[in-house]
């Protein structure tokens, strides 16, 4: 023991080495058990455990290519809306804690409660996409490595255009993957309460048009 | 003489049981005669047609085919895909042919600024193609551009 207190520190020595170990352990077990307890958050069954998403973006969600296709490639609930980078990640889960108020405030337990939702619900996801660069897409599609020869016609002309005009993959691809709020299209009586969806155009052109 | 109808009654039920087995024997659906347990072939399926050019009309008023893969597009209450590139507003930037003026009149004939609802359902006259051929021979010439 006297030549191992030569090389400890003096508030080893003020503590005690069996504190200083302790607390070195627990802080791994602490460490360890918040990033499982993130992981665990992280998955599509935690996800659909919420009759809220089972029952509503989770069925339509099962008719698109995220869900089923050729190869059999996936996208789950957290891969498209929780970032995987580290601080954004834990920003969004910190967010989410305000999802689990209207869980308990049953905000949107029934179908008709969440179509009446749907589209504020919508316009949030699309703000953080839009505000992040559509970040969780480009996790898997990116523009450097797309080959436009591969892509459609209408595709392959869209896509280079869309890039040097600035846009971002949910200006254009929105309702993907669950199913639309009422939009506002000009080709009808405007429903009422019909979201105006931008397709990330010049806004001055958009202003001058409602002036009309 | 009263059982006389009854015998009668009895013989026409035992034909038309008969016939109905008859009939199941011969019924076939799209599965063909495979058991409901079993899958079928599937080589049989059709596959959309690669995304192309205009495709020419037949006839005079035919109204024009889709000549693109509509997979995953949807028109509901909420939203019409179709309308997302063909409408007045988005043509232009997306390249996509506009909705012709036609579909903006009701069946009074009455124009409107917006399409028509009895148009709304884009796939009512507009079809894709697929790579489907004719199952008996076709001898019929395009009438008109």
């Amino acid at each position: 023991m006297m030549s191992l207190k030569k090389y400890m520190p003096a508030w080893v020595m003020r503590v005690g080495l069996v504190t200083v170990l302790l607390l070195f352990a627990a802080g791994i077990v602490f460490w360890g058990g918040f990033n499982w307890a993130l992981e665990e958050t992280n998955k599509e069954e935690f996800c659909i455990s919420c009759h809220e998403m089972k029952e509503n973006v989770f069925k339509e969600y099962q008719n698109t290519v995220h869900y089923t296709n050729r190869t059999g490639v996936r996208a789950t609930c957290p891969d498209c809306h929780v970032p995987k980078e580290w601080g954004p990640k834990l920003v969004r889960k910190i967010q989410a804690s305000n999802e689990i108020f209207h869980k308990m405030l049953g905000t949107i337990d029934t179908p008709e409660k969440f179509n009446a939702k749907r589209a504020q619900l919508a316009q949030n996801e699309w703000n953080r996409m839009k505000a992040n660069d559509s970040q969780e897409c480009r996790n898997c599609h990116r523009y450097d490595y797309m080959d436009y020869t591969e892509q459609g016609n209408r595709a392959a002309k869209q896509h280079p255009q869309a890039f040097i005009d600035g846009k971002t993959c949910i200006d254009c691809h929105k309702g993907i993957a669950h199913q639309l709020p009422a939009i506002d299209q000009h080709i009808g009586a405007q429903n009422e309460g019909a979201a105006l969806i931008s397709h990330g155009e010049k806004p001055e052109v958009k202003s001058a048009e409602e002036k009309k | 003489m009263r059982f006389i109808p009854a015998l009668a009654l009895a013989a026409a039920v035992l034909l038309s049981g008969a016939g109905v087995v008859c009939a199941q024997e011969n019924l076939e659906s799209l599965r063909g005669k495979t058991p409901i347990n079993q899958e079928i072939r599937t080589d049989n399926m059709f596959r959309p047609e690669k995304d192309q050019d205009l495709i020419p009309r037949n006839f005079q008023k035919q109204p024009p085919l889709i000549p693109h893969n509509i997979k995953g597009y949807n028109i509901t209450q909420n939203f019409n895909k179709c309308m997302d590139c063909h409408s007045k507003e988005r043509a232009e930037e997306t390249g996509a042919t506009l909705v012709a003026k036609s579909h903006y009149l009701d069946r009074e004939d009455k124009k409107h600024a917006n399409i028509s609802p009895r148009r709304y359902f884009c796939m009512q006259c507009h079809v894709p193609q697929f790579d489907a051929k004719p199952l008996v021979e076709n001898t019929y010439k395009p009438a008109a551009k």
